[in-house]
């Protein structure tokens, strides 16, 4: 008989908290998605122009169990149909990751089903997975986020190697605080993707941070405060700020690193599949420009569909799939880790 | 009835299963480690020595607040996980009043403190007829100095417990005109055996909830928005936006 019908399908009910999204997903051997729901609290955190890590933990804890039952039913799947759990243990706010991570060792042990904490960049990086059914490691992956900005090579499943990360701010802090800046209000990516089409990329010239002997890492804090010099210097002057250029023109610098950077790696490590992960990766800008590098050098680009891209718990459960396969289970101790470490393993 | 009990409210975890008129396992521990790494391993500990099965219980009952955020929120998110995994309703038991029962037949006040931070307790004040719990003063996060008034005013003997008898021992000397006294060692912290015990008669009045709806009762808004409360009623009706920025936040997220 055929090997592969003897394999049986795995399902996993996968579950993330770690910042100001409430997920849950049913994802069957980790690439299709049966169910997806996320319970954003991001219209609560506009009113502080950012998240308020009390705030979150106090919604994930009401909101948790509707999320879950709903990821359920919507997948057509009781607690019975399931092989593992999946959660989010790290990194991200350690009060919101604590709530995922509770209720999943509660069901898990209530339930005798194993329990498989995933890092949540590698959450991201899976996503890929999801939508390409094709990609399969090693590739080299742009992670970018409102946390993170990571350039990683994927050797394996749930095996990343970092190759470049950023010294200062995330990719994703820096448009925060740039929206903020001018005017947007949080959360500032697709605002800045928004009105930077109505603007030109090369009225302003932000600089392009270079660390030296560092040729994949990053560094995001002095475009920003370029950006804030420029919108000072305007009003002392008493210049009218055309805020579409700054968009414009402050998305382009940022782009600008981050495809030349990764393209440096491409080149380096000669690798054939290139992909983008994280929050940022669903910026049109940036597609845009990373679909083009990629093409000029005749190898594959992958990214998540926007939804993907954010936080969600269908990416956690195609990653938490391949650490399965691997054996890979933790225990009722498992606890949530803030600050855990792509590359580190409990 | 069968009940399990969770209480992670403050620096004790503890967890009990508590069978009518018996208490089967009780597995309390007052020292620092995380709840998050201790609760469930423990509770597998009575489960395991008791041959505990889970369907077999009736409810699940936790202490809901006030206490430490985080902590209130590990037994709760792990009660309402236990809740939708084994189908079984929750019962929320005020802290202050679980900690109470802890002297449940006593013919003195009974008035918990639990160390608030920012010169507060939490504290409540109970009395007993017979089994029953009488709620003299329901919860409530207060100056330590105002629940000694009212106690004063009440004019009875009075038995103090919980974290707070530490921080605030000298002040009771100063500010009690009515005899107290405090709670020995094995009664005067959190313990999961008389959260269970109560959520028994709370089970027999029909007040348990779904896991659904479970949620902590903090009694305390979180900082940024009781700032931002204080900043809306200070700038009522001008027009310029002050709630731009403001302390504790994070820019951002993680996505």
């Amino acid at each position: 008989m055929d090997e592969k019908i003897l394999e049986r399908d795995i399902h996993i009910l996968a579950i993330e908290s770690s910042c100001d999204e409430t997920a849950a997903a049913v994802v069957k051997n980790g690439r299709e998605v049966l169910s997806n729901v996320i319970s954003s609290q991001i219209e609560l955190h506009k009113l502080y122009g950012g998240v308020v890590p009390e705030i979150a933990s106090r919604k994930h804890i009401e909101k948790i169990n509707q999320v879950i039952e709903e990821a359920l039913d919507t997948a057509h799947m009781t607690l019975d149909d399931l092989d593992a759990i999946g959660v989010t243990y790290g990194p991200g706010l350690v009060g919101a990751l604590l709530v995922g991570v509770a209720e999943a060792k509660a069901i898990s042990y209530a339930r005798g089903l194993p329990l498989v904490g995933v890092h949540h960049i590698e959450g991201h990086i899976s996503a890929n997975y999801i939508e390409n059914k094709d990609l399969e490691p090693p590739f080299l992956c742009l992670v970018v986020s409102g946390g993170h900005t990571h350039l990683v090579m994927v050797r394996d499943y749930g095996e990343v190697e970092i190759l470049g990360y950023t010294h200062d701010d995330a990719a994703g802090e820096a448009f925060d605080k740039v929206a903020r800046a001018i005017g947007l209000g949080y959360p500032g990516g697709p605002k800045i993707d928004a009105l930077a089409k109505e603007g030109n990329p090369e009225a302003i010239a932000f600089p392009r941070a270079r660390i030296e002997d560092s040729p994949y890492d990053f560094s995001f804090s002095g475009v920003k405060s370029a950006v804030l010099n420029y919108l000072n210097g305007c009003q002392m002057k008493g210049e009218e700020v055309n805020r579409a250029d700054v968009a414009a023109s402050f998305q382009k610098a940022v782009c600008d690193v981050l495809v030349e950077h990764s393209m440096h790696a491409v080149r380096d490590y000669g690798v054939k599949k290139f992909a983008i992960a994280g929050g940022v990766a669903s910026n049109s800008t940036l597609r845009e420009a990373m679909r083009q590098a990629c093409e000029r050098r005749h190898i594959a680009f992958y990214h998540p569909s926007p939804l993907l891209c954010t936080d969600n718990a269908a990416m956690i459960g195609a990653a938490a799939y391949y650490e399965y396969k691997k054996g890979v289970r933790h225990g009722l101790d498992l606890n949530a880790v803030p600050n855990l470490k792509l590359g580190n393993k409990l | 009835m069968k009940i399990l009990a969770l209480d992670t409210s403050g620096l004790v975890a503890s967890v009990a299963v508590v069978e009518d008129d018996n208490l089967l396992a009780e597995y309390t521990v007052n020292y620092k480690k995380t709840h998050s790494q201790t609760l469930l391993p423990m509770l597998d500990e009575i489960a395991g020595m008791t041959e505990l099965d889970l369907l077999s219980l009736d409810a699940i009952a936790v202490a809901g607040g006030p206490g430490s955020f985080t902590g209130l929120r590990i037994g709760s998110a792990t009660a309402k996980g236990l809740g939708l995994a084994l189908k079984k309703p929750l019962v929320h038991i005020p802290t202050v009043e679980g900690l109470a029962y802890n002297l449940c037949g006593v013919d003195k006040l009974v008035c918990p403190l639990m160390d608030a931070r920012r010169n507060q307790v939490y504290t409540g004040i109970y009395a007993f007829e017979g089994e029953n719990l009488k709620v003299l003063k329901d919860q409530m996060a207060v100056d330590i100095s105002q629940v000694a008034e009212e106690l004063n005013t009440l004019g009875k003997a009075v038995i103090f417990l919980g974290d707070g008898v530490p921080v605030f021992r000298e002040r009771l000397k100063e500010l009690m005109k009515v005899p107290f006294t405090f709670a020995p060692a094995h009664l005067n912290k959190q313990r999961a055996g008389a959260v269970a015990a109560l959520a028994l008669q709370y089970v027999r009045q029909g007040r348990t909830e779904t896991a659904e709806e479970h949620r902590p009762d903090y009694l305390r808004m979180p900082q940024a928005e009781r700032e931002r409360m204080e900043r809306e009623e200070k700038y009522a009706g001008r027009t310029d936006d002050p709630l731009d920025g403001g302390a504790g936040l994070r820019p951002g997220g993680t996505n």
